[in-house]
């Protein structure tokens, strides 16, 4: 996908500058944006390890396990088929509170395994059950108490106020996990869990 | 609820920088060691992001030079500007949902652009944090247990997307218009 974004922004680039008759714009452009990059990337070191730093304390500190046990009468709502003294329950508070706290490198382990917790509950293995919808769409949705790499970007650029984003993007994110949440009920009905066999090639 | 908002934003970060490692000391962490052994990881990720951001961002220059990004923005603006969406974020809107270091950088284009303590610098960066890379993160998780039905999780992802973005453009047209 990404390949044909990429080729397609620069060939109607080209495209676009022959008709005007502005090649030197383009070349600018290009090394401008190169330029713009190192400069984001490196604007970017100094907030990434003092988060990353933080987080790695917090997980020391029992933060994560406390705040897994903090949210687990929330989880036993949301994903009502589950049992509540099963492992993907604990799985997903953990891949949750990582998410939220921002903890990019411990979320996607986690989140693999509450998959696997949830998939070990799953009648059908090459269909999605209820419950990892749900999950899905919340960490897709992507709570995050602290938008730490929008922020960077802020900094980076020289931004007078960059945390002032903070409470925007709370209420952002929770509109849309709301959304997301809501939408993942409302639609499983008709999306059945057990379909004909024809329907099961065509869906991928 | 405005009042609130500010306060969070003001004091979320030097209260979290203290209250965290205070916690960790109390419960026997050494949080000097471990902040330093956690923050290394820091550059990896910064520097990782490099030639991703190299890649969209000469892209998206070459784009904006030859003025093609203002031609596409004109053609949709009415339309856009019909239902109060703000032009410059479409594209940002589109792309949040595909791509991950694509979006950052088309972000960061933003930010730079319109300026970071601009309304629109700020909606972008809220509009960027305020939701993951969907596809991204449904290929990953359901790919990782194998399941090829998805069932209803791109349509109820994408809802969730399409109304972070308009949440995203309303509170910061309220707090910061």
């Amino acid at each position: 996908m990404l390949n044909w974004i990429w080729l397609g922004l620069m060939a109607v680039a080209l495209v676009v500058a022959a008709v005007t008759g502005t090649p030197d714009n383009l070349t600018a452009g290009a090394i401008d944006g190169a330029t713009t990059a190192v400069q984001i990337s490196l604007g970017l070191v100094g907030i990434m390890a003092l988060w990353l730093g933080i987080m790695r304390v917090a997980e020391k500190a029992g933060l994560v396990a406390l705040l897994s046990r903090l949210i687990a009468p929330v989880l036993r709502r949301l994903f009502p088929a589950v049992p509540a003294d099963h492992p993907a329950i604990g799985a997903i508070a953990m891949s949750l509170a990582a998410n939220a706290l921002g903890l990019n490198n411990a979320a996607t382990p986690l989140g693999i395994k509450a998959m696997e917790e949830l998939q070990s509950l799953n009648p059908r293995p090459s269909t999605a059950t209820n419950a990892m919808v749900t999950f899905l769409s919340v960490l897709t949705a992507g709570v995050q108490l602290i938008p730490a790499t929008a922020i960077g970007v802020l900094v980076a650029s020289g931004s007078r106020m960059p945390t002032s984003i903070i409470g925007t993007t709370l209420v952002a994110t929770a509109a849309g996990t709301t959304a997301g949440v809501v939408a993942a009920f409302a639609l499983q009905r008709f999306f059945p869990e057990r379909e004909e066999a024809d329907d099961e090639q065509g869906a991928a | 609820m405005r009042g609130a908002l500010d306060l969070v934003s003001l004091w979320a970060i030097p209260v979290l920088l203290v209250l965290i490692p205070a916690v960790g000391a109390i419960r026997g962490v050494k949080v000097y060691e471990v902040f330093v052994e956690g923050a290394k990881e820091g550059f990896e990720v910064a520097i990782r992001i490099i030639p991703f951001l190299v890649a969209i961002l000469v892209a998206i220059g070459m784009f904006r030079g030859a003025g093609a990004m203002d031609l596409l923005t004109a053609a949709l603006a009415p339309a856009l500007s019909a239902v109060s969406f703000p032009p410059e974020l479409f594209p940002l809107a589109v792309l949040r949902s595909l791509s991950g270091s694509g979006s950052l950088a088309l972000m960061t284009d933003i930010v730079k652009t319109a300026g970071p303590d601009s309304l629109l610098g700020r909606t972008a960066a809220t509009m960027y944090g305020s939701t993951e890379t969907t596809f991204y993160v449904l290929a990953v998780y359901f790919g990782a247990v194998g399941v090829r039905r998805t069932r209803h999780a791109v349509p109820a992802a994408l809802i969730a997307d399409a109304v972070a973005v308009i949440a995203a453009i309303v509170v910061c047209r309220w707090m910061f218009g």
